[in-house]
């Protein structure tokens, strides 16, 4: 039986209310706050974000915050860390009667994938396995981009990076395969992991919904199509973040207890629809096509849906 | 009134439960450890109404132990050397939220080599994180200290952390006797957190730690935490006279001993003073006019306080526990950055290192020290940096190395 939306079926469910407002310094088609603007219309202004640097640093910047909640910014490493002493200050304050149920808050943590996949690995891994009751919002660009685009964990093979160019001895770039952080959250046996794509509100708003209803560590990997370090026109976000999802490269899934659901099932359109649309993968294309590169994306591409379909 | 028995660890434990706090995020360190698991097992059994979370490492503790402070709640951590300096980036950002927590820092020498015992090169790395810094001389100091950094901390004017330092193994697991204070009296001394800066709520959201664009509001907020940092002396004036009135114990920021007519100064810091006070009385029966002054609160620093104590001396004497390769000692450096402008400033600041990795400074050292001071001053010009190494010590390390060398030799 197919995946089932259950709160969100209708583009128009979809809460209007903003909860981070426009006008940031985040750069033009930044598919990481598309996703963040999504997941606030859920998770609702009761909220306080702990930051940890990256991208999303520049969405509070004195005197200014888009958000109609909290903010803390930490550090790059230990931004789950400053969710547990936010969360059990709030307990304890709740507990002793000096702040009141009502004045409670949902804390998340905003992370980009450099964080999420190298630097504050440590402290996650703590957070989950104490039982943070937390939200974890990572938006991947697939590179450390607010330092300008060096390879990060979380690079994929074939992409170019700054500190990862495609050279003779490296044509293709980065030569890594990208690190699988929701198996790494999935081991620690949180009860809820997810992927979304902001191309896909409904699918990401449900599975904010549902995360909603478990206590304890609950990560959401967002795909955060970036124009400025994936090299295409911001115009085109919707389009490059829409074949990532229907060439297979980025599956809609969710883990509840470590169960794995695929919510989306694509079509699975070839890679190189969506690689050649961006300048990050363009030393595949020319001056010679690299047919090699291209087909070990695509293989891995196909086993995994292989592995996971049967 | 006759105290306790306890070492150094237990009375910082004491000093957290008796203010009444809310949060202990918590990670092991020797020799800070028994701290730590004395308060875990006061929250566990109900003897202490917090919440104790074993963090995953310094970093993240400090991180949580911000958060948490940010958030509105008493919080208290320890930790100590390689620990400290593991949560060295979070301590620059805590002091940035102007949370007013309490960390109690275990002094131990830093690797490498590695040791297990005590120098200042851990605490005075930090001594520029916006931490305010108590230095105790002993166990009972350290309750008391605790105490009075609350009480700092969490005042309006000031609002920054304030790290306590005891040394490691000469008070961290010396057991001296501890008037443990009566917990109305503290209620009185240390009211209630009740911040009006702080604290996330859905009622009132705000933002802190956000990024600032140009140097013109970082400077602005860089300046003001220098200013809440220096009405903490005004504050610890306070705090310490409502200490005395209610315990019958004085702490200042600094403390002399047999100052009045001293000639020579000796300066020291921390646990290592009983012995320099020891020292100034062995020189005192000789007929040597020298005291000491004892650095107790190092952040902020205690500028005027020290232009009145070594005023007109002939000599000052700085021993450094504490070694900045290239340079030579630490705070003599700030000893005599405060005294150069002072016209009546001594005639002569002569440095020494010593106690470096809990090494023990003998008897025989001090009597070199106060020599030498004397000589520097009449001299009209000091000396150092001298680093205190005996030749009883020359040759322990003499035979270390016959043995290392010939481990080599077997192979």
């Amino acid at each position: 039986m197919p995946w089932q939306r259950e709160t969100f079926k209708k583009i128009k469910q979809i809460p209007r209310e903003e909860h981070v407002l426009p006008g940031t310094s985040l750069c033009a088609g930044c598919g990481g706050l598309e996703a963040l603007r999504l997941a606030a219309k859920v998770l609702g202004d009761d909220v306080v974000y702990v930051n940890a640097a990256g991208c999303f640093t520049m969405l509070a910047a004195y005197p200014f915050t888009p958000f109609k909640g909290s903010w803390l910014y930490t550090t790059m490493g230990s931004a789950p860390a400053g969710a547990q002493g936010v969360r059990d200050a709030l307990d304890v304050l709740i507990a002793k009667g000096r702040l009141p149920q009502r004045d409670d808050l949902k804390v998340v943590v905003l992370g980009g994938d450099g964080s999420t996949y190298d630097m504050a690995l440590s402290s996650t891994s703590g957070a989950i396995y104490r039982g943070l009751d937390f939200y974890y919002f990572c938006y991947d660009n697939e590179a450390y981009g607010n330092t300008g685009v060096q390879l990060s964990a979380a690079t994929p093979y074939g992409a170019r990076t700054t500190t990862s160019p495609c050279s003779l001895q490296h044509p293709a770039g980065t030569i890594q395969e990208k690190k699988d952080i929701f198996e790494i959250w999935r081991a620690h046996k949180p009860p809820y992991i997810a992927t979304v794509a902001p191309r896909y509100p409904l699918d990401l708003a449900e599975k904010f919904a549902r995360a909603a209803t478990f206590t304890g560590p609950k990560l959401f990997l967002a795909l955060s199509a970036c124009p400025t370090g994936w090299l295409y026109d911001p115009g085109e976000t919707p389009e490059v973040a829409k074949l990532a999802v229907e060439t297979g490269l980025w599956p809609l899934k969710e883990a509840i207890n470590g169960a794995v659901t695929h919510t989306y099932l694509p079509k699975r359109k070839p890679v190189e629809e969506y690689l050649k649309l961006q300048g990050r993968f363009r030393h595949l294309f020319e001056p010679t096509k690299q047919e090699e590169a291209i087909r070990h994306i695509q293989e891995r591409v196909d086993a995994y849906w292989q592995r996971v379909t049967v | 009134m006759a105290g306790e028995m306890m070492t150094g660890n237990l009375a910082a434990a004491w000093g957290a439960r008796l203010a009444g706090v809310d949060y202990i995020p918590a990670f092991p360190i020797t020799p800070q450890t028994e701290i730590v698991e004395a308060l875990a097992e006061w929250c566990d059994c109900g003897a202490m109404p917090a919440r104790f979370v074993m963090m995953d490492s310094e970093h993240s503790m400090m991180t949580a132990a911000g958060a948490g402070a940010a958030t509105g709640a008493r919080v208290f951590t320890a930790t100590s050397s390689q620990g400290l300096l593991h949560a060295f980036e979070v301590l620059y950002s805590v002091a940035g939220w102007r949370v007013p927590l309490v960390l109690v820092n275990v002094s131990r020498a830093l690797a490498a080599p590695i040791t297990l015992e005590p120098d200042h090169n851990d605490v005075l790395a930090a001594r520029d994180a916006g931490f305010l810094q108590i230095h105790a001389e002993t166990c009972q100091e350290v309750l008391d200290s605790i105490l009075m950094a609350y009480r700092i901390a969490e005042d309006e004017r000031v609002m920054l952390p304030v790290l306590v330092n005891l040394d490691g193994f000469y008070l961290s697991f010396t057991r001296e006797p501890v008037i443990v204070p009566d917990p109305e009296k503290v209620a009185a001394f240390l009211p209630p957190f009740r911040p009006a800066h702080l604290g996330f709520k859905a009622s009132a959201p705000h933002a802190l730690g956000v990024a600032v664009l140009g140097g013109t509001p970082y400077t602005y907020f860089r300046h003001q935490m220098h200013l809440a940092a220096m009405n903490a002396l005004q504050v610890h004036r306070e705090a310490a006279a409502d200490f005395e009135r209610l315990f019958g114990r004085r702490y200042d920021v600094v403390e002399g001993y047999r100052l009045d007519d001293a000639e020579d100064v000796l300066v020291m810091s921390n646990a290592f003073a009983t012995k320099g006070r020891a020292a100034v009385d062995a020189a005192r029966a000789k007929g040597r006019r020298v005291g000491l002054l004892r650095l107790r609160v190092i952040r902020p620093w205690p500028a005027e306080a020290i232009v009145a104590a070594l005023r007109g001396r002939r000599a000052v004497g700085v021993l450094d526990q504490n070694l900045a390769p290239g340079l030579g000692g630490i705070l003599v450096q700030e000893i005599a950055a405060t005294l150069y402008h002072d016209p009546e400033r001594p005639k002569a600041i002569c440095s020494f290192i010593g106690g470096l990795g809990g090494k023990n400074i003998h008897e025989g050292e001090f009597d070199a020290i106060v020599a030498r001071m004397e000589q520097a001053g009449k001299a009209g010009r000091g000396e150092g940096p001298v680093l205190l190494y005996t030749e009883a010590e020359h040759r322990e390390m003499a035979q270390l190395q016959v043995l290392a060398s010939a481990s080599r030799a077997d192979r």
